[in-house]
């Protein structure tokens, strides 16, 4: 802020739950989506080849038939495009060159003239297979049996922090060792070793991919599509193909849905290319929806072991954790997940000692990516069952046990470093009272029993220690505001809280903000990716810094017409005051046109552009061999969620009745908005507890429609999911804030889990928890006969 | 491939449209009459997210034949608002904060129409149940079973 006087309160409209900015066009079907875009008869149709076999090396590839079909304009292979692309480890081609590594590798692209007729090339496209043997589980795959999926790994480029293992199908080692594991499990009075599995899901944006590329007639490159990373997409782009950055424009309209699948680049790359072979012409690749279920990226499946042991005063002593990420055929960007998962693996937890090792394994499963929660929901999902576990083997209460463990205010972290202010504690206090925790209700039919679980959770942004923001405030004649960002709305909210955080910081109404969109890379500024929950906190900051840019340059300007000092001016509801001399200018005409000299002596002043940036500056490295370090991460949001489910004992179907979600944001700068966060996240976790697994069968993914994956719909909702706020600040939040969106889903599956097991007594090794392995669950362990 | 000419009444205005035989009623709204609120998902009558009202029955259109359309009035998501004012059950699914990506809404609040058309004051069970052909991955339903609740009384 400019100005001392109103620096100890937080300004209007933060902490007010603000109408979204973009829900009217989105209500009216008027927003516009990548693929609501019109480009005319020009517009040509990309299909995909892609392989059917897990694992084999191209023979040949014969595109002669496709291309001599009538109006097929191009038919592209990897043959034209030898360079690798890739966030963190530059491991895939665009298109195959050598080796197919998963069912739906892409061989070959075709444009067409129409869906139709491309389609009808790639099926005349031949291609000779060698079969090799594939890999189909990560445990295996890190065995020196196991065939080796990329024989070069030595070659890619890696990231500094990424420890791939040449020679073997690691591509990244993550390894904390902290105090001595051995000499501890004999100090400790109760032990739990336990293994669970979690599968792979995919994230099932409701809008499909879809990617726009055009080569125009100056060489340059445009790419429309549905994106949450418009800038690492033509940062990445670019390296593989030796572009200039300058020279890509990246225009990402209204996202239908992303949560981690539209981030990096998968699918566009393929329109680009293809693309390139036909100057001047659009090229639509849009996925059908069986392409969306494994083509794009999927989570990581997680082999889990845990050990962990506590004190006779159920204090953790020792953990030691072997993880093995199901990374599937190319691990670009899921090796940073193995990373996240191993400094966050003592979860929310103190632990004197902890040794994890945590390993990115290839196989020839589907490509994995980001999705919500970053590899935070598949290591809680049997982290926080353990320490159920535990607390019951002690003979403490679960919420007792988690009380005593928690991270709290100055805790020292499993990375050696301390937790910075968190109001996990009392995210703790607050679900377990809304829960009712000490109380037991009888189920609501003699068939049913009733259980309560509860869970905690950590996450921080993952990503390299300085991704960076930026943003513009610019005024127009009328003293209205247009904000430039380049993050992305994916729903969450991002233009909003953005249009919110710039008014505050500038002085003006909400009401008067634009947010400059469609995010396009020409004009809007850098912001690295819409992933890891940063946009609220890093995007955030930004704008508060360009607005109070702007901000100062206005009161510089009226300071120096009324020979007044720029500390006595304030901006409020748009108008300029002075606290001094109680005089008031709107800001209108001045922000564009200046302010006349006395005796019509000239102009001072000229039209308002703030500037902003963010870029974290104090992360540092891990040690290779112990993952520790000064500081892991930016920061961490916290948080608990309980459920009370019943379980149905003739069918084993699970009832979600009632949930209840708290976690620290630091500040809520929308908080309606944060609710809807916890209440998405909160469903989007149920249906993964529930129901969602990709079924993969030598390699094949047997459920790609919604008939065969379900997703939770209306129906099996809870009437009620109570979220609740705490905010104890981040000391390097926009008013404190910290992000939310991804944090809403990670603890769901254990304590749906953790209630499964308070119902009726048993444990599953993994989700989805289906009727039917819940009844086989309770059919073994004698509960039903 | 064989062309037919169709005529309908498209958000009750009168259309003639040029059609392929196996053109469906959804790449008819989206291709020929530019109308892009109502949006494709998974073009296999599973999302939801192509809903439009077929003589006032909401309709996944990806599953309907433009040729099956003679003489039939369609509205969709462009044709909910009258003289600038919105249906209810927009102005109710804005104010709860039931939008969030927005690639569900259109349907939604055709099916939602739909409902409340036929049940003018639902239980929340029947909303949940007018519901459940369409998919939403982002907000988790509870606002938008709101919003309906809050439109049956407006």
């Amino acid at each position: 802020m400019a100005t001392g006087t109103i620096k100890a309160k937080i300004p209007s409209p933060i902490g007010e739950s603000k109408p979204r900015i973009d829900a009217q066009i989105k209500a009216t079907g008027a927003a516009t989506y990548a693929d609501d875009i019109q480009f005319g008869v020009g517009l040509l149709h990309a299909r995909i080849k892609r392989s059917p076999h897990p694992y084999a090396r191209i023979k040949s590839i014969d595109v002669t038939k496709a291309k001599s079909l009538p109006g097929v304009k191009v038919v592209v292979t990897g043959e034209d495009f030898p360079g690798y692309i890739g966030l963190y480890l530059r491991d895939r081609h665009i298109f195959c060159r050598d080796y197919v590594r998963y069912v739906g590798d892409p061989v070959a692209g075709v444009a067409a003239v129409s869906e139709e007729v491309a389609e009808k090339a790639v099926e005349l496209i031949d291609v000779e297979y060698e079969i090799l043997e594939p890999v189909l589980d990560p445990e295996f795959g890190t065995s020196s049996n196991a065939p080796l999926i990329h024989p070069n790994l030595a070659d890619y480029e890696v990231a500094s922090f990424i420890f791939p293992k040449p020679g073997t199908n690691i591509s990244n080692h993550f390894k904390i060792r902290k105090g001595d594991v051995e000499s501890t499990w004999g100090k400790c009075a109760a032990i739990v070793e336990r293994r669970y599995r979690v599968p792979h899901i995919q994230h099932v944006p409701i809008e499909p991919h879809v990617a726009i590329a055009k080569l125009e007639d100056d060489g340059k490159l445009t790419l429309w599509g549905s994106s949450q990373s418009p800038f690492a997409q033509r940062n990445l782009i670019a390296q593989c193909l030796g572009f200039s950055q300058s020279d890509i424009r990246v225009i990402a309209p209204y996202v239908g849905g992303g949560f981690g699948s539209k981030a990096g680049v998968s699918m566009e790359s393929l329109a680009v290319v293809i693309a390139l072979k036909v100057k001047g012409r659009p090229v639509k690749l849009l996925l059908t929806r069986e392409e969306e279920f494994y083509t794009t990226f999927v989570r990581q499946g997680l082999v889990a072991y845990f050990k962990m042991g506590c004190d006779q005063n159920g204090k953790l002593l020792a953990m030691e954790n072997t993880f093995y990420w199901d990374g599937g055929a190319y691990t670009e960007y899921g090796v940073n997940m193995t990373r996240a998962a191993g400094y966050s693996s003592s979860g929310p937890y103190e632990v004197p000692n902890v040794k994890t090792d945590s390993y990115c394994v290839y196989t020839n499963h589907p490509v994995t990516g980001p999705m919500r929660g970053f590899g935070m929901p598949e290591l809680h999902a049997g982290l926080e069952q353990c320490i159920d576990e535990l607390a019951r083997e002690k003979g403490i209460d679960p919420v007792e046990f988690r009380r005593i463990n928690c991270l709290k205010t100055g805790s020292i972290l499993v990375t050696g470093n301390q937790m910075h202010p968190t109001g996990l504690p009392q995210c703790l206090e607050k679900v377990a009272e809304a829960i009712a925790w000490e109380k037991k209700a009888p189920p609501s039919a003699p068939n049913r029993r009733r259980g309560k679980g509860i869970a905690m959770m950590w996450k921080a942004p993952a990503m390299p220690p300085n991704a960076g923001s930026s943003a513009w405030v610019e005024l127009t004649e009328d003293g209205r505001v247009n904000v430039g960002v380049g993050g992305q709305d994916l729903g969450q909210g991002a233009f909003t809280v953005s249009a919110q955080m710039a008014a505050a910081a500038l002085g003006v109404p909400f009401e008067w903000v634009r947010v400059a969109t469609p995010v396009d890379t020409r004009y809007s500024p850098y912001e690295w990716q819409t992933v890891a929950s940063r946009l609220t906190w890093s995007m955030g900051n930004a704008i508060v810094n360009a607005a109070s840019d702007a901000r100062r340059q206005i009161l510089d300007l009226v300071a120096e017409a009324w020979e007044e000092n720029a500390e006595n001016l304030d901006i409020i509801n748009g108008v300029v005051v002075s606290y001094l001399s109680e005089r008031e200018i709107p800001l209108k005409n001045m922000v564009i046109y200046g302010l006349p000299k006395p005796n019509d002596q000239g102009w001072m002043g000229g039209p308002i552009v703030g500037r902003g940036n963010f870029m974290p500056k104090y992360v540092t490295g891990l040690d290779s061999e112990t993952g520790q370090g000064a500081r892991a991460v930016v920061h961490y949001t916290t948080g608990v969620q309980a459920v009370e489910v019943e379980v149905d004992l003739d069918t084993g179907k699970v009832y979600v009745i009632r949930g209840v979600a708290a976690f620290d944001v630091g500040k809520a700068i929308n908080p309606e908005m944060v609710k809807a966060q916890m209440e998405g996240g909160f469903v989007q976790g149920l249906s993964s507890a529930l129901f969602e697994s990709l079924q993969l069968k030598g390699g094949v993914v047997q459920n790609p429609s919604f008939v065969d994956y379900r997703i939770a719909t209306s129906a099996d909702v809870p009437s009620e999911i109570q979220t609740i706020i705490v905010e104890v600040p981040q000391d390097d939040g926009p008013w404190g804030a910290r992000g939310i969106g991804e944090h809403a889903m990670v603890p769901t599956i254990p304590a749906i889990a953790n209630a499964i097991y308070d119902a009726v007594g048993i444990r599953l090794e993994g989700p989805p928890f289906t009727s039917e392995k819940v009844f086989l669950g309770m059919l073994d362990a004698g509960v039903v006969k | 491939m064989a062309f037919h000419k169709i005529n309908l009444k498209i958000n009750g205005v009168l259309e003639q449209v040029d059609v392929a035989s196996n053109m469906t009623l959804l790449g008819m709204i989206r291709e020929k009459l530019a109308l892009t609120g109502t949006k494709n998902g998974c073009s296999a009558g599973e999302c939801g997210a192509c809903t439009v009202l077929m003589n006032g029955e909401p309709v996944n259109s990806c599953m309907v034949l433009a040729v099956e359309c003679e003489g039939a009035d369609i509205v969709t998501i462009e044709g909910l608002a009258h003289d600038g004012q919105l249906d209810p059950v927009q102005r109710a699914i804005i104010d709860s904060g039931g939008v969030q990506c927005g690639f569900c809404t259109p349907g939604i609040l055709i099916s939602a129409r739909a409902l409340l058309d036929r049940t003018p004051q639902p239980s929340d069970l029947e909303i949940s149940e007018a519901l459940v052909g369409n998919l939403c991955r982002c907000t988790g339903y509870l606002r938008i079973v709101d919003s309906i609740r809050e439109a049956s009384r407006m």
